[in-house]
C-alpha cells in the first residue's frame, strides 16, 4: 500500500533537471502537494517545463501537457471546455507558468481566460525574468536589476521599469480568488492553492520563485530569499477573496527589514548605489502601505 | 431552376456555403468549437453559435479572444479527447501559424475550415489561395473544395482520415465565392454521418486522463525530434492511400458519383493535348469553359496535402502541355501549385509546363481568361510566370 507521502512525490517526481536549489522547483513541490491526483496540468514553455518532461523520461505523474511559450491558459480553456462536454465536474485543470509566460508574451491569452470565468486555476512562478532563455528581463523584472538585455553598465542601472502588478489585473477581472506566496512558504503555498481549488471560478496564484543564476544566489539561499522579500515587504505574502484583501503578511506582527539585506544578497543588484537603494526602500515602504492589513 | 440532374441528391436544399459547412459540422458532432471572426469565415462560426444558442448542438461553443486563442482552445480540448472545430481565413490562419505546428507535432486529429481570402498587405478581404499556401508545410492535411457539395464531403473526409491518422486537416473553401454563395446542396443526416464517422476512438494513454497521465508536449532531444519528423512524414505518405479509400467509402454510403478519387479528379478530353490544373472553385469555371474544347481537359487538385504526385503523373499520361492556374505565389520563386507539379513530373522532359497565376485578392478568373490560356498554350509558351489579368 502507499503511503500518502509517496503518493504526493509520485505527482512531480525527483530526477528532475533544474538548477539544483531551484527556488521553482521546490514551489512547484509544495503546488503538487495541494493537489489531488484528478487534476490536468498545462503548463508553457519554460524552466519548469524544459527541466522536468526531457523524452523519454518525465517527471509528471498527472496528466500534464506543454503546447507552446504563451497558450498555456487557453490550452486549459480546451480542457477545461472537452471536460464540461462529458459532463465531469470533478478534474481541475492547473495552468503552470512563468513571469514571461504570464506577464508578457501570454496576457492576452491569459485575460481571454479569465473573461471566460472557467474554473482553472492558474500558477505563475515569478523568477522575475526568462531563466530559461539565460535571465533576459521580462515585465515582471524589478526596478533596478540587471538581466542580461538589461545589464548593468557605466549608463545603465539594469531595469528601469517598475514591475507590472499582475495582481491587480486579474483583480480588474473579477477573479475571487487572488494570492502571492514566495518560495519559502511552502505551507502557505499549499494553503493557498487549496483554497484557489476550493473557489469556484478562475483563481490566481503568483509564488516568487528565487533563480539560483538568474539572482546571482548560492544553491542553499533560494527559500531565505523568499523569506528575505516577504520580511522587506518586497514581495508581501497576500490573499485576496471576492476582491478583497483577506491576509496579508503585512500585518500586526509585521516588522519591516531594511532592503538592503536582500539586495545585497544577489549578484543582479550588487551594482546599486544609494539612490536606487533608496528608491526600492521607498518601493517596499508603499507596498507596506498598500498591503497593510 | 429546371428539374434536378442526375448529378444531385435527394434532399438538396439551396443553402449558403457557410450554412451547408456549419450544417454539416453540427451533424458531425463535435464536441469543443472555438473560433475567433474573419470575413469571410464569419458565417461559419456565426451559424454554429446560433445553433448552440438555439439548442441545437451538443458542443461547448467557446469564445476566444484571438485566432491564436482558438487554435490553443482546440488543441487543449483534443488533447483532453475531444472531437474539436475550428474555422477562419487569412490573417487569423496566419496568426495561429504557430499553433498549427503545434497542433500536427501533438498528432491531434483537429480539424478546421479555411474560407481562403488573400492576405494583407495591402489588406485585401477576397479569395485566393495565399493564407491555405502560407502553412502548407506545417503538417497538416489539406483539401480543396471546389463547391458547396464537395465542401460538405470534404469535411466528412477530413475527420475521418484526420481521426484515423491522427493528423490534423484544414478544409479549404474559397471565401465568398464559396461562403457566401447559394446552391443546391445535399446535407447528410447524422445516422448515416455516425456510419462513416463513429464518435473519436480514444486510446488509453494517449490523451490527457486522470486515470491514465500521460506528459505530452515534452522536450525532444535531437534524434528523437528526427523520429517524431520521420513519423509524421511517413504518415503523410500512407494517408494517399486512406484518402481514397475513405473517398470511396464516403461515395459508397453517400450514394454520389464523380471521377474523383479524393486526391485528384479529372475531366474533359479523353486524349487531351492540353490539361489544366487548378484546385478549388476555379474548376467550375473551367468546367464550363472546357465544354467547347474537345482537346483540353481539367485535372482537379482536391488533396494538396499529402501532395498527390503519382496521380497526378499518371492523369498527365502523354499530355505536354499543362498549364497550372493558381491563386497564390512565392515572390522570387513561383505558383505553389506549379512549383510541386513541376517536381511531380521531373524526368518528362518532354513536357511543356506554364505558370499562370490568377485570381489574387478576388480578381475575377472569367471563362474568356481561362479560354485565352488554352489559346496560348497551343502556341509556344515563354515557361515565364504569368499574371493573369
Ligand atoms: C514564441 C516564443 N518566443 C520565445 C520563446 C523562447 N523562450 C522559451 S522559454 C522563454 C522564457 C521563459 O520565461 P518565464 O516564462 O519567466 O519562465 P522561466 O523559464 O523563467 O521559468 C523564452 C523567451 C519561445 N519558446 N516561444
Ligand atoms: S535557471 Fe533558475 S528557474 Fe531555471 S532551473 Fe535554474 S534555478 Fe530554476
Ligand atoms: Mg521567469
Amino acid at each position: 500500500m502507499q503511503n500518502k507521502k509517496t503518493q504526493e512525490y509520485k505527482k512531480l517526481a525527483p530526477g528532475h533537471n533544474a538548477c539544483s536549489g531551484c527556488g521553482q522547483l521546490s514551489a512547484v513541490h509544495a503546488v503538487m502537494r495541494g493537489l489531488t491526483k484528478d487534476t490536468i496540468i498545462a503548463n508553457a514553455t519554460g524552466c519548469l517545463e524544459v527541466t522536468t518532461t526531457a523524452y523519454p523520461q518525465t517527471s509528471w505523474g498527472l496528466p500534464w501537457i506543454h503546447s507552446l511559450f504563451e497558450n498555456a491558459s487557453s490550452v486549459a480553456s480546451g480542457i477545461q471546455a472537452a471536460l464540461k462536454n462529458r459532463g465531469d465536474n470533478n478534474t481541475k485543470v492547473l495552468v503552470q507558468a512563468g513571469d514571461g509566460g504570464t506577464f508578457d508574451i501570454g496576457l492576452g491569452l491569459v485575460s481571454g481566460m479569465w473573461e471566460r470565468g472557467e474554473n482553472i486555476l492558474y500558477i505563475c512562478y515569478d523568477t522575475e525574468s526568462y531563466s530559461n532563455t539565460g535571465i533576459q528581463a521580462s515585465g515582471s523584472t524589478p526596478y533596478g536589476a540587471s538581466t542580461t538585455t538589461t545589464p548593468s553598465g557605466a549608463q545603465s542601472i539594469g531595469s528601469n521599469q517598475v514591475k507590472k502588478d499582475m495582481l491587480a489585473i486579474a483583480l480588474a477581472h473579477g477573479l475571487k480568488y487572488v494570492a502571492q506566496s514566495a518560495a519559502g512558504f511552502p505551507d502557505d503555498i499549499t494553503n493557498k492553492v487549496k483554497k484557489a481549488l476550493a473557489t469556484p471560478g478562475p483563481s490566481y496564484i503568483q509564488i516568487l520563485s528565487p533563480c539560483v543564476p538568474g539572482w546571482g544566489i548560492g544553491y542553499d539561499e533560494a527559500a531565505m530569499m523568499g523569506k528575505l522579500a516577504v520580511k522587506t515587504g518586497l514581495y508581501p505574502l497576500l490573499e485576496y477573496t471576492d476582491g478583497k484583501l483577506s491576509a496579508s503578511s503585512i500585518n500586526a506582527n509585521f516588522k519591516a527589514e531594511p532592503v538592503n539585506s536582500y539586495l545585497k544578497a544577489q549578484s543582479r543588484f550588487k551594482h546599486l548605489g544609494e539612490a536606487e537603494i533608496n528608491h526600492i526602500q521607498m518601493l517596499a515602504a508603499d507596498n507596506i502601505k498598500k498591503y497593510q492589513i | 431552376m429546371k428539374a434536378k440532374n442526375k448529378n444531385q441528391h435527394q434532399g438538396q436544399e439551396i443553402l449558403e456555403g457557410s450554412r451547408a459547412i456549419a450544417l454539416t459540422v453540427n451533424n458531425i458532432g463535435p464536441e469543443v468549437v472555438s473560433a475567433y471572426p474573419i470575413t469571410p469565415q464569419t458565417h461559419i462560426v456565426e451559424d454554429l453559435a446560433k445553433f448552440k444558442a438555439n439548442g441545437q448542438a451538443n458542443f461547448e461553443y467557446v469564445r476566444a479572444e484571438s485566432e491564436f486563442a482558438a487554435a490553443s482552445i482546440v488543441l487543449g480540448a483534443s488533447a483532453a479527447g475531444a472531437r474539436v472545430y475550428s474555422a477562419t481565413s487569412s490573417q487569423g490562419l496566419l496568426l495561429m501559424a504557430e499553433v498549427l505546428y503545434n497542433i500536427s507535432g501533438m498528432r491531434l486529429p483537429i480539424v478546421m475550415t479555411c474560407a481562403n481570402r488573400a492576405i494583407s498587405s495591402p489588406i485585401n478581404i477576397w479569395n485566393d489561395h495565399s493564407d491555405a499556401m502560407a502553412v502548407a508545410g506545417s503538417g497538416w492535411l489539406q483539401f480543396f473544395a471546389e463547391n458547396h457539395q464537395e465542401a460538405v464531403y470534404q469535411h466528412l473526409l477530413a475527420y475521418k482520415v484526420a481521426e484515423k491518422m491522427n493528423l490534423p486537416a484544414l478544409v479549404n473553401v474559397d471565401g465568398f465565392i464559396l461562403t457566401h454563395s447559394y446552391e443546391p446542396v445535399a446535407i447528410p443526416n447524422k445516422s448515416l454521418i455516425k456510419k462513416y464517422l463513429p464518435a473519436r476512438k480514444l486510446e488509453a494513454g494517449t490523451f490527457l486522463d486522470t486515470n491514465n497521465p500521460v506528459t505530452m508536449g515534452g522536450f525532444f532531444s535531437p534524434n528523437d525530434y528526427l523520429d517524431t519528423r520521420k513519423d509524421i512524414c511517413q504518415d503523410f505518405d500512407t494517408s494517399l492511400a486512406i484518402i481514397k479509400k475513405e473517398y470511396l467509402n464516403l461515395k459508397k454510403i453517400f450514394k454520389f458519383k464523380n471521377n474523383g478519387n479524393g486526391l485528384v479528379e479529372y475531366s474533359g478530353a479523353k486524349k487531351p493535348k492540353i490539361i489544366l490544373i487548378c484546385m478549388g472553385s476555379l474548376a467550375g469555371t473551367i468546367k464550363e469553359t472546357l465544354k467547347k474544347y474537345a482537346d483540353v481537359g481539367l485535372l482537379k487538385i482536391t488533396t494538396f496535402r499529402p501532395f498527390p504526385a503519382e496521380e497526378i503523373k499518371k492523369a498527365i499520361d502523354h499530355c505536354v502541355n499543362i498549364a497550372v492556374i493558381e491563386k497564390a505565389i512565392n515572390p522570387g520563386s513561383g505558383g505553389p501549385l506549379y512549383l510541386e507539379t513541376k517536381a511531380a513530373i521531373f524526368g518528362h522532359e518532354k513536357i511543356n509546363i506554364q505558370n499562370y497565376i490568377a485570381g489574387l485578392g478576388g480578381h475575377d478568373i472569367s471563362e474568356k481568361m481561362i479560354a485565352k490560356i488554352i489559346k496560348e498554350m497551343r502556341g509556344r509558351t515563354t515557361n515565364k510566370i504569368k499574371f493573369v489579368n
